[in-house]
């Protein structure tokens, strides 16, 4: 993963609450078995209308998503933040996210800058007034800076710490692998494995009423 | 001070803990399905890694397959279950393929099969994975990297939630169910109103709920924006555990038996955040808009943006009812759907299966309707085929197809044409999830299958009763 410190690119204005993952990539789109191709799947449906933000001409180059609150709601699909990535957006900002959404985020490099509610609406109408106008978003310093509004914004402090590191939490996770043998020893017996059983000889039982 | 049922879970599989660093948490057990595994596997595979614990993965097709016999005509579904079917041989997972016992959707197998029991880590990338919480698991939905974690290490690094006592007090209202139930808390705290807890569901009509109406509960936690939902295990639980294929027995079954009574919620524990709803006078819920919290009762009328909230609510809801081609002022019952859906990981277990065959029993689907009955697993399937469902439900004009998430999500054949209108047991009413512009209303299967009946929303108690059988009671 690389390393993210500060980014500078055109901010993308999307006016919309609650955008769940089924419109930031529709099922329809999530059959590739690569991590590669999913930029055409983004916002699918709504890029069908020509009005949409995205279509429009002063946006071309956007990789700062300016939104409303709670957005990345729905499906755990990780396939929403690869369409983001893969369109270009390397940040996005709102006021609140979906948790699975965030956490995703995180992992693929896509950062999720939590702004105040206010001044999402300042920079919201700040890139409406001024199309094409770019957004400084700096990590270390956690701001972001869009013309004469300078807001802070909160992130995680172990992600802020692994995206500006480029590191991958594989690795860091398999340096303790004493720790989970360790942990493996004490896991009590009665715990289930899988095998290939599948209750061929037991029936779907139903606790409150006998079958008709 | 005590310690909630949460918290319990999380404190014993705890691998790890260091300052300023997500605690490790070891999984016990990992389900895998073909749309969020293939580019998992595929890091694996770059980086030279191997599947830490097989034996504790277990892999199903459900999102891609249709549910129709015969072979997968969509060459990149056929493509993807193919992946799937590779890396499980790969890497040694026990792979319950279509049309197979033990087959279906991966919320419903675990439990089915045995393998969800209290007290239990669960993880599968797939935000309904809270189903399983109704056993007194914590079960989170992940994404595709920690797929991969899981998948290498067994683990997962996890930042602790908040928790949300969820009280849900009174008798249950006749005619209202645990779909209602759940579609009512998230009209209370919103979509977003769980986000970072996990919900903690309590309260006397809890504990009368069979596992299946606690599982449609937990199932739709996600949809109130949480991690997790969770119901103490108690003698329900544990009677529905025993005996399956990979329940414990013999001594192992009472060691964890014992285990299991102590996971309830201490006395003096305290949660974050706590809400209680009174069931007792509970009606149907209906979705009129296009999130789960955008509901009203059976009862009600399409609600007027005009008198709702801030303007982000007003916006939203206003957005809503043109997508729905609704206007304010129309009574729920009034509005006529083209299609049912009765199935998915919410309500596509054997008892939703049965309430609805109950409703359909001598009577006709409505004309030009077309109604869906899929199975959430084979083993569903062949139990209702055994009491002679299929035959209810195909006499009464539906489909009887095969174990899939079928028309929940818009994945595989079974989708809606573009402004159809559909009353669907399922969990979601987003914008395009049965197909491109497509509209849903989320119900219980009881208002799924009166609906089904006379053509708009409508529950078992709007039925004029059939001449030679008492009215139907749900």
């Amino acid at each position: 993963m690389d390393p993210f410190t500060t980014h500078t690119g055109v901010g993308v204005p999307l006016r919309r609450s609650n955008v769940d993952t089924d419109q930031i990539i529709p099922a329809h789109f999530l059959k590739r078995v690569s991590r590669t191709g999913f930029e055409d799947g983004l916002f699918a449906r709504w890029r069908e209308d020509p009005s949409f933000i995205l279509n429009q001409e002063a946006y071309a180059a956007g990789s700062v998503l300016v939104t409303g609150p709670d957005f990345g709601t729905g499906s755990s699909r990780e396939h929403a933040v690869w369409a983001l990535q893969q369109y270009g957006f390397r940040v996005v900002i709102s006021s609140r996210f979906g948790d699975i959404f965030r956490g995703n985020s995180g992992k693929g490099g896509l950062l999720t800058a939590q702004v105040a509610q206010p001044d999402v609406e300042l920079i919201l109408k700040y890139l409406e007034n001024s199309p094409g106008a770019t957004i400084t978003v700096d990590l270390p310093g956690r701001t972001v800076t869009a013309g004469d509004i300078v807001a802070p914004f909160q992130v995680d402090d172990y992600v802020a710490w692994r995206l500006l590191n480029g590191l991958d939490d594989i690795s860091l996770t398999l340096q303790h692998e004493d720790a989970i043998t360790a942990y493996e020893a004490s896991r009590p017996a009665y715990k289930p494995v899988v095998t290939a059983e599948t209750g061929r000889r037991t029936p779907i039982q139903v606790s409150t009423k006998p079958a008709p | 001070m005590g310690h909630t049922l949460a918290e319990k879970v999380w404190r014993s599989h705890v691998v790890r803990q260091a300052e300023g660093e997500p605690d490790l948490l070891y999984i016990d057990l990992h389900l895998v399905h073909e749309v969020t595994s293939p580019q998992a596997f595929e890091g694996l595979k770059v980086a030279g890694r191997t599947v830490r614990r097989p034996d504790l993965t277990l892999a199903t097709e459900d999102h891609n397959t249709p549910t129709t016999p015969g072979p997968v005509l969509d060459v990149i579904s056929r493509t993807q279950l193919e992946a799937l079917t590779a890396n499980c041989a790969e890497f040694g997972i026990v792979h319950h393929r279509r049309g197979r016992l033990g087959q279906g959707i991966v919320h419903v197998i675990g439990p089915e099969l045995g393998l969800t029991q209290p007290g239990m880590t669960i993880v599968c990338g797939d935000s309904h994975t809270s189903t399983h919480g109704a056993f007194g698991a914590l079960a989170l939905g992940i994404g595709t990297s920690e797929v991969e974690h899981v998948l290498a290490t067994q683990t997962l690094p996890l930042k602790p939630f908040k928790t949300m006592a969820i009280n849900i007090t009174g008798e249950l209202a006749a005619g209202a169910s645990a779909k209602d139930i759940i579609l009512a808390v998230i009209n209370r705290i919103g979509t977003g109103g769980g986000q970072g807890y996990v919900l903690e569901y309590r309260g006397e009509a809890i504990r009368a709920l069979s596992m299946e109406g606690r599982m449609t509960i937990c199932n739709m936690s996600i949809e109130a924006g949480a991690r997790a939902g969770m119901i103490a295990p108690d003698e329900t639980t544990f009677d529905y555990v025993k005996g399956r294929a990979h329940a414990p027995t013999g001594e192992d079954w009472d060691a964890a038996v014992a285990a299991w009574r102590e996971l309830r919620t201490d006395d003096d524990a305290v949660f974050d955040e706590e809400i209680t709803i009174d069931v007792s006078t509970l009606a149907p819920y209906v979705t009129w808009g296009t999130n789960p919290g955008q509901s009203v009762t059976l009862d009600d009328v399409v609600p007027d943006p005009a008198v709702l909230g801030d303007d982000d609510a007003r916006g939203n809801a206003e957005r809503a009812l043109e997508y729905m081609d609704l206007t304010p002022g129309t009574r729920m019952r009034d509005i006529g759907v083209d299609a049912v859906f009765l199935g998915s990981c919410t309500n596509g277990r054997i008892e939703d299966l049965r309430l609805a065959a109950d409703v359909l029993r001598g009577r006709r689907i409505a004309d030009n309707l077309r109604m869906l009955v899929v199975p959430g697993s084979q083993a569903v399937l062949e139990q209702a085929e055994a009491e002679g469902l299929d035959e209810v439900f195909t006499a009464a004009g539906a489909e009887w197809r095969l174990a899939g998430c079928s028309m929940c999500l818009g994945m595989n054949p079974d989708q809606l044409a573009p402004h159809e209108r559909c009353a669907s047991t399922s969990n979601r009413n987003f914008e395009g999830r049965q197909g491109a512009r497509s509209r849903t209303h989320l119900v219980s299967p009881a208002v799924a299958a009166a609906t089904a009946v006379t053509g708009h929303l409508a529950s078992p108690s709007d039925l004029s009763p059939l001449p030679d059988r008492t009215p139907v009671e749900v």
